[in-house]
């Protein structure tokens, strides 16, 4: 299979840069955000919070904020990389390079991982101010937030190419992203839910991916690791079977 | 016989819903040429154009350039290829330098500022180097996209109604531009709405309508088969029919016969050669004229007088 390094490269480039020149709107914003989480929910009230689990409030809430900031991170950089380009006209040049989907993916999909990690590191770093954690599985958690980054920048890679107005373009990550993960058991164990609705929260699959996320961190899990894991790698590999699909058809990319 | 750079056949594409806008197309384009596309709007010329060059899917038939079959070798041929498309599409925040260097890189060439400079000198676009794109004027945006597609050397370069709104001045600095990439040996596909830019620099026409190539030919054939000179004589007197002593030539009268008009020749000097002996022979027959209006058709007066026996037919 033939893969163009520079192609790829100039890509990844110019949307790194694009995050750097909106830097207040790409990462000021989201880690001002999660900060008032931790000034709120983790040292104001989680002071007056009993521990989940055995781990302090404070500290049992950072793998959902963490998340919740990945998720729609990635999701929306990677879906507005490929929407602007659709928007203003400029995918022409895109659509007329020698680039196939392998340098296209690795081009929007790599920067809109990288962004998302760079939040997560300033996110854990910021958390450190406002709460005291320790993470149990740093290498596993590394892995973990690189697999949930690189798949949802593939589903908002999908996302930018199915959208077709800005609204569509913020409704997912809104209207179902957003409320997911603050019910996928961000601020609280699901364990804990009185039933049905304990049974009822695990139709969320978010809740699969903090629950994981939240093992990587302290080593307790509201469902096991192994099915967080699975649906992580069957998520990631059902985008990139609907994106090479996509490539082949031209779907909303060539008339 | 040289192989053509690129070379099409029975290209067609019928969009979903909607009108057939390429029907069977069959062209090739000459290694080194300036093409010239013409067709009214909605003819097909920026169908063809995103067929070629990937924009657009093609419902049938083959695409071959640089000799490779663009469905399969796409990569290698579209690395040789340049667009400059009929819309100022550009990433409005980028600077014109950073933009240009985007395309080079895009197109799998290694990093070359210096390349960068001198393409940015030879559109005039050094002193702009560093601004946003939003800041420059309708012509520069244009020349910019223009850097970008010559960002990666390539040998074959289309050009999408490249002087659309752009003021007169800098068209005719653009027309040189285009002259000095063929003289570098690039071979240019142009799509145009004046007809006088292919007439002033293509070496070879096409006319496409409803998505069919008309006709296609080299530009002085084209008008020496098809072209015409137009004399209107002023008679000092009005006629009521053509006497015999002109009657060989292809003349008529106007309505109140105060003059006469030829309508012959080929366009390139046979006519105006034939309006001489008609002179003499008006002269010889003792009928007087006060003023004479030559005129050769141009290659519009061929486009518009071919387009109209399409739609007569």
């Amino acid at each position: 299979m033939h893969f163009s390094l520079r192609s790829a490269y100039a890509i990844y480039q110019r949307e790194m840069s694009r995050a750097f020149r909106t830097a207040f709107q790409s990462i000021l914003s989201p880690v001002l955000t999660t900060s008032l989480y931790f000034v709120v929910f983790g040292s104001v009230i989680g002071a007056r919070m009993e521990p989940i689990g055995g781990v302090p409030y404070g500290a049992f809430i950072i793998p959902g904020l963490l998340m919740l900031t990945l998720l729609g991170e990635t999701t929306s950089n990677a879906s507005f990389g490929i929407y602007m380009p659709r928007f203003t006209g400029t995918i022409y040049e895109l659509l007329s390079a020698p680039v196939g989907v392998a340098e296209t993916l690795a081009g929007f999909v790599g920067a809109a991982m990288t962004k998302g990690l760079i939040l997560a590191a300033i996110i854990l770093a910021t958390a450190t101010l406002f709460v005291d954690y320790e993470i149990k599985y740093p290498l596993f958690a590394a892995v973990y937030i690189m697999l949930v980054a690189a798949s949802f920048a593939l589903f908002g890679f999908i996302l930018g190419i199915w959208a077709d107005s800005f609204e569509k373009l913020g409704i997912i990550p809104l209207l179902i992203l957003t409320p997911l993960t603050f019910l996928g058991g961000t601020f609280y164990s699901i364990r804990d839910l009185p039933g049905p609705w304990d049974t009822i929260a695990l139709a969320n699959p978010i809740a699969f991916l903090v629950s994981g996320l939240r093992f990587s961190f302290y080593g307790v899990a509201d469902v096991p690791i192994g099915v967080s894991l699975g649906l992580t790698l069957g998520f990631l590999a059902l985008c990139t079977v609907v994106i090479a699909v996509i490539f082949r058809t031209g779907w909303r990319l060539r008339e | 016989m040289q192989e053509p750079i690129l070379s099409i056949r029975g290209l067609t594409k019928t969009y979903k819903n909607g009108p057939r806008a390429l029907d069977s197309v069959d062209l090739d384009i000459r290694r080194g040429e300036i093409f010239a596309l013409l067709g009214p709007n909605g003819a097909g010329k920026t169908t063809l154009i995103g067929a070629v060059c990937g924009l657009v899917r093609p419902t049938g038939g083959t695409i071959h350039a640089f000799g490779h079959d663009l469905s399969r070798d796409w990569r290698s041929a579209r690395a040789r290829i340049g667009l400059v498309p009929q819309e100022l599409s550009t990433d409005m925040f980028e600077t014109v330098r950073r933009a240009v260097t985007y395309s080079q890189g895009l197109f799998g060439k290694p990093r070359d500022p210096a390349r960068i400079d001198e393409i940015l000198r030879s559109l005039s676009l050094w002193d702009k180097r560093d601004s946003q794109i939003r800041a420059l004027s309708g012509g520069m945006k244009r020349r910019v996209l223009i850097a970008k597609a010559l960002a990666h050397d390539p040998e074959l370069l289309f050009l999408d109604e490249p002087t659309a709104g752009v003021d007169v001045e800098l068209r005719k600095d653009m027309w040189q531009q285009i002259a000095a990439l063929k003289e570098r040996g690039v071979t240019i596909i142009l799509t145009t709405h004046y007809i006088e830019e292919a007439e002033e620099m293509a070496d070879r026409v096409g006319i496409i309508r409803g998505g069919r190539i008309l006709m296609v030919d080299e530009k002085r054939a084209m008008m020496e088969r098809l072209g015409t000179t137009e004399a209107v004589i002023d008679l000092a007197a009005p006629l009521s029919d053509i006497p015999p002593a002109i009657a060989a030539f292809p003349v008529e009268t106007s309505t109140d016969g105060l003059r006469l008009i030829y309508r012959g020749g080929n366009g390139q000097g046979g006519g105006r050669a034939q309006v001489a002996q008609l002179t003499q022979a008006l002269t010889r027959a003792g009928i007087g004229y006060t003023s004479i209006d030559i005129h050769d058709s141009s290659l519009e007066d061929i486009f518009v007088g071919l387009l109209g026996e399409k739609e007569a037919a």
